[in-house]
């Protein structure tokens, strides 16, 4: 596998839920260390497009690579791609029952078969990066909500994963606590992996994305640089969102 | 108004203060505990009034009147103590031996005992929670232990324990036997068909609902009369199986169906963001319902779990109905016995079944609210 091969690459992808006819024809390559930001009015399809990523959504046409394995619906693609990706979702959705490091160790236990001194070494790692270790014994319920999805961070960089997948990270915490995840976010994006992120954090997708893509009934309706996107957005459905949100 | 047009500005920040201390004292804690007004008044001096009736009477019953010697029924009687009689203990005395195991020979007894003994070690491993390793302590308990209690039983020739036919097993030695194999085999039993009820296969889907549908319609009495009586008409003849069995897997079945829908309620209360995380990190389906939903689910159901427990250690006493000596019917044959025929042997019979069964149901009901109190701080933390 070389560098050209895309992190991310759909193709025709199409999927319903029950006679809702969810994602039309997406097509969405994204580059190894590219940092794309997702938008659109709510029911546009944004979370259904980043679940079928790691393929907790079902596509029932078109092919879904990640870094060139293909989700082909069977049992073992999907255990292989998930375990490439990790997902950061806007409940948090920590265990609660597990402390942090329990949380972080899960994955790296059992589906990396690291032993237990390495997965906690690396649990230890990632959490230091997003800025929590010294929380390592405490129970989720414990944490504020911007730490809690730190942590969430955390638990899903443990896969080492090749594509990160956020779904409105942000949008469940109070304002305060935006800002502290969203450093993380970028600090993920400088340092060179692949981000696929659904926001609506307008500044952040500026600041740090290297496309925009704007989604709206179920299918991509325009994908831009971000300075492009925000001064100079061309599809008439894309000019009216940005208006309504950005006033 | 001006307050509103000249704005305002705190100029000194207030600091907490104690909370206000009520009034306290005895006198006022009963008021505002019993009698707080009319209503509640009347039915604390009934409640009062009923309690100053019903325990001194049980008092006299249980120990004042209560007979504590004697050989015989005669020792029982009234007319021959020269006082009304309560409870007559000196029976129990007597056949306590026969209430606990039955007609198990009286030379083996060790063998019960030391089963007694092999399961309280395995029930106290598991219900004291800080107890080392307790995943020993399950595998002991329901792996190890029911191995080793059926050879100590049942009787292994081949290690010089002479074999004992089940039909003499009898009293708390059976009643405590078939409880813990329902207990034993409802619970994984019950958590495999919750899982599978909600599966998304429809064949395993549609077998569990069907499975857990029919015990759950069916009453206990007749499956243990199916398994008793019906069910060896449609056996080979040649083919037996224990007497003590059949209806101890009849309970083992019903009991998991009710297990089943008591674990199901814990599983939907878990929100699909769990599942849909744990899956999200490569867990594959089973990991995730092994290592993240169902410790979250039982947690949930601890209450309903032990309810069904308590309500499959009490339905243990039909068994007696169906012929197997069970404490209910060992003591309703030592009642028979004419040597011990006074009014007050029957009462003092069932009062000691009685006794012995909310004793049994009120400590796990107590140890059922100490797993949740501790529970709960577990969550608060």
């Amino acid at each position: 596998m070389t560098d050209t091969t895309p992190a991310v690459a759909m193709q025709g992808v199409n999927a319903w839920f029950g006679a809702t006819h969810v994602l039309r024809a997406i097509d969405l390559t994204v580059a190894p260390a590219e940092t794309l930001v997702i938008c659109g009015p709510s029911g546009s399809g944004k979370s259904t497009l980043i679940r079928a990523v790691n393929g907790l959504v079902a596509h029932q046409s078109g092919t879904i690579r990640v870094a060139g394995l293909a989700l082909d619906g069977s049992a073992e693609a999907t255990d292989a791609v998930r375990a490439r990706v990790g997902m950061v979702f806007q409940a948090f959705n920590l265990f609660p029952h597990l402390t942090v490091l329990e949380n972080c160790t899960l994955a790296p236990l059992h589906v990396r078969r690291l032993g237990l001194k390495a997965a906690r070494e690396l649990a230890l790692g990632h959490l230091d990066r997003v800025g929590l270790a010294d929380k390592a014994d405490s129970a989720p319920a414990e944490l504020s909500g911007g730490q809690q999805q730190r942590v969430a961070i955390a638990r899903a960089l443990c896969l080492e994963p090749q594509v990160m997948l956020f779904d409105e990270p942000t949008s469940a915490l109070d304002p305060e606590m935006v800002g502290e995840v969203l450093d993380v976010l970028t600090d993920l994006a400088s340092g060179g992996t692949t981000l696929l992120c659904v926001t609506h954090e307008m500044g952040f997708a500026r600041a740090v994305a290297d496309r925009v893509v704007f989604m709206d009934e179920g299918q991509i309706v325009e994908i831009a640089p971000p300075e492009d996107f925000f001064d100079r957005p061309r599809h008439p459905r894309t000019q009216g969102f940005l208006s309504r949100i950005l006033g | 108004m001006s307050l509103e047009t000249e704005g305002y500005v705190r100029k000194t920040l207030i600091p907490p203060a104690p909370p206000p201390r009520r009034l306290g004292g005895p006198l006022a804690w009963v008021r505002t505990n019993l009698f707080p007004d009319l209503a509640n008044g009347l039915v604390t001096l009934a409640i009062l009034a009923s309690l100053a009736w019903l325990v001194p009477e049980a008092l006299r019953f249980l120990v004042l009147d209560a007979v504590w010697t004697g050989t015989s029924g005669e020792a029982c009687r009234p007319e021959v103590v020269g006082h009304p009689v309560g409870a007559c203990w000196a029976f129990i005395g007597e056949k306590i031996n026969y209430l606990a195991y039955g007609s198990y020979p009286a030379a083996e007894r060790w063998r019960p005992n030391l089963f007694f003994a092999l399961l309280g070690l395995g029930v106290a491993w598991m219900l004291w929670l800080d107890a080392p390793k307790r995943a020993w302590g399950a595998a002991y308990l329901f792996l190890v232990f029911p191995v080793l209690a059926y050879a100590l039983l049942a009787g292994m020739p081949a290690l010089g324990l002479a074999s004992v036919a089940t039909g003499l097993w009898g009293g708390l030695l059976v009643t405590v036997v078939v409880s813990m194999v329902g207990i034993v085999a409802s619970l994984p039993l019950g958590i495999l068909l919750a899982l599978g009820r909600r599966s998304d296969w429809p064949v395993v889907r549609y077998a569990c609902i069907g499975f857990i549908e029919f015990w759950r319609g069916v009453p206990l009495i007749t499956v243990l009369f199916m398994a008793n009586v019906m069910l060896p008409l449609f056996l080979p003849g040649d083919l037996t199986v224990d007497r003590l069995v059949r209806p101890l897997v009849g309970i083992a079945l019903f009991a998991s169906a009710y297990m089943a829908e008591v674990v199901r309620g814990g599983l939907q209360a878990i929100p699909p963001g769990q599942m849909r995380a744990a899956l999200a990190l490569g867990l594959t389906p089973l990991q995730a319902t092994r290592a993240v939903v169902l410790p979250q689910a039982l947690k949930i159901v601890v209450p309903g779990i032990v309810n069904t427990l308590i309500g499959l250690f009490k339905d243990t006493t039909l068994v007696s109905i169906v012929g197997i000596a069970d404490f209910i019917r060992v003591l309703e044959a030592a009642r028979a016995d004419p040597r011990w025929s006074a009014p007050a042997v029957p009462v003092t019979a069932y009062a000691f079944a009685a006794l012995f069964y909310f004793a049994v149901c009120f400590s796990m009901a107590r140890y059922a609210g100490f797993i949740e109190r501790r529970l709960a701080a577990g969550d608060a933390r």
